[in-house]
């Protein structure tokens, strides 16, 4: 059953020194700043984190790798024009790389949250980042095999959550959110706003709340009209000035 | 098709690439277009083409680069930058956006490149320095997932080597992956046929076909209308 929580700082409280933690977004979009900021304020380190880029500029997960929280990096795509925090860490030998084609990741975690042992992927193939993995020819075609990610603890972002813990996200900030809530030990989620039960169609809930252990709502008023994603365009412009403040 | 009379004295500019690229896709197609240089083909997609473009961190329907209000954190292409969304837009998550181009649902992708073999192996990923941070991304994923690959690029590199070679030097992105190479010296055809790969000179540009096998260090299949 989804539990929730009043602050970031509760929702955060199960990552520990150590951890695997599976960090949504692409690049900013979709990253749990709300949570990463209440991470940071934790004091938890030794971390692993996997997520599809190391940090941009000053927010979010490159204060995380500043202020030196994180052991390693499972992403695809580290190095940007502003990820100086990760290049710095990196060129110091402060932090572990483990680089993943994007689509690789995505399938490794879903492989985790799905109960699958490994897949063989065609992706990798006949390069650098495919060394020393077991591939096999499968009707003509070369694959190579891969095993899945889990992380003890997910953070992710979306943009509603209902009583049941049932999920809507936003545009491309939904990126990596799905698939990391299946494939965590326990996931936790911030959201925009918190709905009542009945409030989102069945049919358009993206991920069941039985994915979903610990949601925050940022919004405090959770059946403010106009706030509805999937709405009219209006509406999101309504939402935006609380976007902005975390811009 | 702009195959007719498109052998010319001149070289193609960065822009007259991208126009021929355009043109050459198919109506109805479902296109990835990479970060950077291949950006610029939708520049030049006509609407009654009906191209659908994917951006692989997951929509299908993306419109172009978003200005002023309408710029959005939450909605931006693979390369970061705000966009906008066509009607008939649709959203998805990771897993699902890499099974569209794993599962070889798309039709055409269009990357940059270092290199590409004769063979159609792809170099785009890493130029191997030994200092550089290495990233991947989607690279991997598009160069063996797309129905196409096309490639845009310079024929020469700076020091006037030629980037399509016999093997790749570079780190390799994908095997024997790449169907066209667009260049400004002109287009080339990769066929994977049953007696092994060859390469053929659709058009040349700024140089006459036989200058251009003579630059380079494979056997190129000239056009049937060698001028």
């Amino acid at each position: 059953m989804t539990e929730f929580v009043d602050t970031a700082a509760e929702a955060v409280a199960r990552v520990q020194d150590g951890s695997t933690v599976l960090l949504g977004g692409f690049g900013n979009a979709g990253q749990p700043m709300e949570l990463i900021d209440a991470l940071l304020e934790s004091g938890t380190t030794g971390l692993t984190v996997v997520s599809n880029n190391a940090g941009q500029g000053d927010r979010g997960l490159a204060l995380l790798i500043k202020e030196r929280r994180v052991r390693k990096v499972i992403c695809s795509f580290p190095r940007q024009s502003d990820s100086w925090h990760f290049d710095e860490a990196y060129r110091a030998g402060d932090i572990e790389l483990e680089l993943v084609p994007q689509g690789n990741l995505a399938e490794r975690l879903r492989a985790a949250g799905a109960g699958i042992g490994a897949f063989f992927t065609p992706t990798g193939y006949g390069t650098s980042l495919a060394e020393g993995k077991e591939a096999r020819e499968i009707d003509g075609r070369h694959y190579v095999l891969e095993y899945p990610i889990r992380g003890d603890v997910a953070l992710i972002k979306a943009h509603t959550a209902d009583d049941a813990g049932n999920l809507l996200y936003r545009k491309t900030a939904r990126n990596f959110g799905p698939v990391m809530a299946t494939a965590a030990a326990h996931t936790v989620v911030q959201v925009q706003q918190r709905v009542p039960v009945g409030s989102i169609d069945p049919e358009h809930v993206v991920t069941p709340g039985i994915y979903v252990d610990t949601v925050t709502a940022l919004d405090a008023e959770p059946d403010r009209p106009g706030n509805q994603p999937g709405g009219q365009p209006e509406n999101q412009q309504e939402a935006q000035p609380q976007e902005a403040k975390h811009a | 098709m702009s195959t007719e009379n498109s052998t010319s004295g001149t070289t193609l500019s960065r822009e007259d690439l991208a126009r021929l690229v355009a043109a050459d896709i198919a109506p109805g197609s479902y296109v990835n277009l990479g970060i950077g240089q291949p950006t610029k083909v939708s520049d030049h997609l006509r609407a009654d083409q009906q191209i659908t473009l994917h951006t692989e961190n997951g929509m299908l329907g993306m419109g172009p680069e978003a200005h002023g209000e309408e710029i959005d954190e939450e909605l931006i292409n693979a390369g970061k930058i705000p966009v906008t969304e066509h009607p008939g837009a649709s959203y998805f998550h990771q897993a699902d956006s890499f099974a569209i181009m794993r599962g070889g649902h798309l039709d055409v992708c269009v990357l940059g490149a270092f290199q590409v073999s004769a063979a159609g192996d792809l170099a785009n990923w890493s130029t191997g320095a030994p200092d550089a941070i290495p990233a991947v991304g989607g690279a991997m994923d598009l160069a063996i997932g797309a129905k196409e690959v096309f490639v845009m690029m310079s024929l020469f590199a700076k020091d006037g080597t030629p980037k399509i070679v016999a093997d790749c030097t570079y780190p390799l992105t994908g095997l024997a992956c790449v169907s066209r190479i667009y260049t400004d010296h002109g287009v080339f055809l990769i066929d994977q046929g049953e007696d092994g790969p060859s390469v053929t000179l659709r058009e040349a540009h700024g140089m006459s076909p036989q200058e251009l096998a003579d630059r380079l260090d494979f056997p190129l299949t000239l056009p049937a209308n060698n001028s």
